[in-house]
């Protein structure tokens, strides 16, 4: 065979090989899509039975009686809504602030060690959180934290009533652990795209360090961070086996945080196995399906703030 | 050269790590004059220059010694912080770098903000005067609130060059300000520069040997980390000491 037509041949086939993979790639995203779709609708169809029955009730009302089939999910509603909250008011600052501490200050090793350390408590199961919660987050919450906050700042609502160490201050505390790796990380490869020349020119315009990561990192990430926080957000929304087991379970809408709560996440996994009439099944369901529905859109939204970013 | 020197350099010693780039350079620089540092690529003229404002050392691993006198102090005694030195000797980079998140009247401003300078009135004065200094006003005055990196490449260096100046530098650097440009954005800050240095002293990093014998009245020629020759840049170009200064400005090795 002429060099000519071997050189054919292989181009020819490299073609080939791109193509069938490039096929492949795109079956695999549209069957990804596909898949997303079809979860979506199933939890839709068992959801129905709920939905006709109860309309806007269903999240609108606050009594949860399984025996009664009475539904009501603004409790859980809430407790999402609030632990989330609690987990990234804490997260958030924390995980920004160690990110820039790693990035900017320490030298490049030991940031890269800590970074390492920090995105490990990704890696830890959440039924392991969950074990740590109970037998330590919770006693030294009950003993030592809960007696000061109840007596000093009893007369804030948030902080009045009995305290139990189990709650929602307590599912809060365990989220914000377990969203900072998020945060962190997602912070920390926007601030590494920053190059050092933007670095440089504040600090040769006489920047200190803090100032210049003022101007330089923090000012030109901030739809960035925003996106990490969102993130961080959608997975403490979500997140079921550490919550279960330390807020405390009880479907009622308190204004204190040292009360007992249930999360969307946790209604589910408690009542799911004991679940005997069709409608209180249907109803669970329903409650996941308003977690699938809010949780893909915060994460839409976070995945857009971030490429925003990034690509700039 | 019988005036007072501004800037004295000597017997800098630089590098990273174990590796030495700078080896004990000395020269001086007269008031309201253009210093221009040539030689070879990785020769060390961008790490002698970012000594002069004591920016070297934020790069991790970098070290640096020796005496660096500007007017009456050594930026490398002890108890002096690099952060008030920076705020003297302005600085320039090869590649513009205007803040992305700023608008144009925000760039200038940044260095004055930083000093703690808040009265609008005053900001607003400072950004024309810089900005006519740098030979930009006319062509930004009406969008002063556009995003910085909306300007061209060549506008964003003269931006560079008035945030530079706004806070009246007494010594501006200048890394190879024009490599990243056209010919007639870096005739402009050329011409620049004449008028510049009434009023700052200007050392100025370039590749472009035509550049240096325009516009500097001193030229260093640096090899390896070693000055090799220093002097009146006419001397310099026409009747070089040195067999390598000669060899290098004629274009036949490095
Ligand atoms: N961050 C760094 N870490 C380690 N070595 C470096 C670093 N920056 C520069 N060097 C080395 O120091 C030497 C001098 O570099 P420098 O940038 O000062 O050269 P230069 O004369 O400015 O070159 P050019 O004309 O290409 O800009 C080079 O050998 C380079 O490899
Ligand atoms: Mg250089």
């Amino acid at each position: 065979m002429s060099n000519f037509r071997l050189r054919k041949r292989a181009r020819r086939e490299i073609h080939l090989g791109d193509l069938v993979f490039s096929y492949f790639l795109r079956a695999l995203s549209f069957g990804l899509a596909l898949l997303l779709a079809v979860i979506g609708f199933f939890l839709f169809r068992g959801a129905f039975a709920s939905i006709s029955r109860y309309g806007w009730s269903f999240v609108t009302e606050s009594v949860w009686d399984p025996v009664q089939e009475v539904f009501g999910s603004a409790p859980v509603l809430y407790g999402t809504l609030v632990s989330s909250l609690i987990a990234v008011s804490i997260a958030a600052p924390l995980s920004v602030a160690i990110a820039l501490f790693l990035n900017e200050v320490v030298p490049p090793k030991i940031g890269k060690t800590i970074g390492f350390l920090v995105e490990m408590l990704a890696a830890i199961p959440s039924v392991v959180y969950g074990l740590w919660g109970i037998f330590v987050l919770a006693p030294w919450l009950r003993t030592r934290i809960e007696p000061i906050l109840a007596q000093d700042l009893g007369w804030i609502p948030i902080f009045s009533g009995p305290y139990y160490g189990v709650g929602m201050l307590a599912a809060g505390l365990i989220l914000s652990i377990m969203i900072i790796p998020t945060v962190f990380s997602i912070s920390r490869e926007i601030f590494k795209t920053i190059p050092t020349a933007q670095r440089e020119a504040a600090l040769a315009l006489g920047a200190t360090r803090w100032e210049m990561m003022k101007i330089s990192i923090l000012g030109s990430s901030k739809s960035g961070i925003g996106g990490a926080i969102i993130l961080g957000l959608g997975r403490a929304l979500g997140e079921t086996m550490a919550v279960t087991m330390v807020i405390g379970n009880r479907a009622e809408i308190s204004a204190s945080l040292l009360a007992p709560a249930q999360t969307m996440a946790s209604v589910i996994a408690n009542e799911y196995a004991e679940a005997t009439s069709d409608i209180h099944l249907s109803a669970l369901i329903e409650i996941g399906f308003l977690l699938f529905v809010v949780t893909f859109i915060i994460n839409a939204f976070a995945r857009l703030f971030i490429l925003r970013e990034t690509k700039s | 050269m019988s005036t007072k020197s501004i800037l004295e350099v000597k017997n800098l010693h630089a590098g990273f790590g174990s590796t030495e780039v700078v080896k004990g350079v000395s020269l001086s620089a007269q008031y309201h004059t253009v210093t221009a540092i040539i030689g070879p690529s990785g020769c060390g003229k961008s790490t002698f220059i970012r000594c002069l404002n004591r920016l070297h050392e934020e790069t991790s691993g970098a070290f640096a010694n020796g005496q660096v006198w500007l007017e009456n102090t050594d930026i490398y005694a002890k108890n002096v912080d690099p952060v008030s030195i920076r705020r003297k000797v302005g600085m320039v980079f090869q590649k513009p770098n205007a803040f992305p998140s700023m608008s144009i009247f925000d760039n200038v401003v940044a260095g004055l903000r930083l000093a703690g300078v808040k009265r609008h009135s005053i900001l607003k004065e400072i950004v024309e005067q810089s900005l006519i200094s740098a030979a930009l006003w006319h062509e930004v005055k009406d969008k002063l609130n556009a995003p910085g990196t909306s300007l061209s490449g060549g506008q964003q260096q003269r931006l560079c060059i008035a945030r530079a100046l706004a806070v009246e530098p007494t010594v501006l650097l200048m890394d190879e300000p024009t490599s990243a440009l056209d010919p007639i954005s870096t005739a402009k800050i050329e011409e620049l520069m004449t008028e510049l240095r009434k009023k700052v002293t200007i050392i100025i990093v370039t590749h472009n040997m035509q550049q240096a014998a325009r516009i500097s009245d001193q030229t260093a020629f640096f090899l390896s980390g070693d000055l090799i020759e220093f002097g009146e840049t006419s001397q310099v170009f026409t009747a070089p000491k040195m067999d390598q200064t000669e060899r290098y400005i004629t274009g036949r090795f490095g």
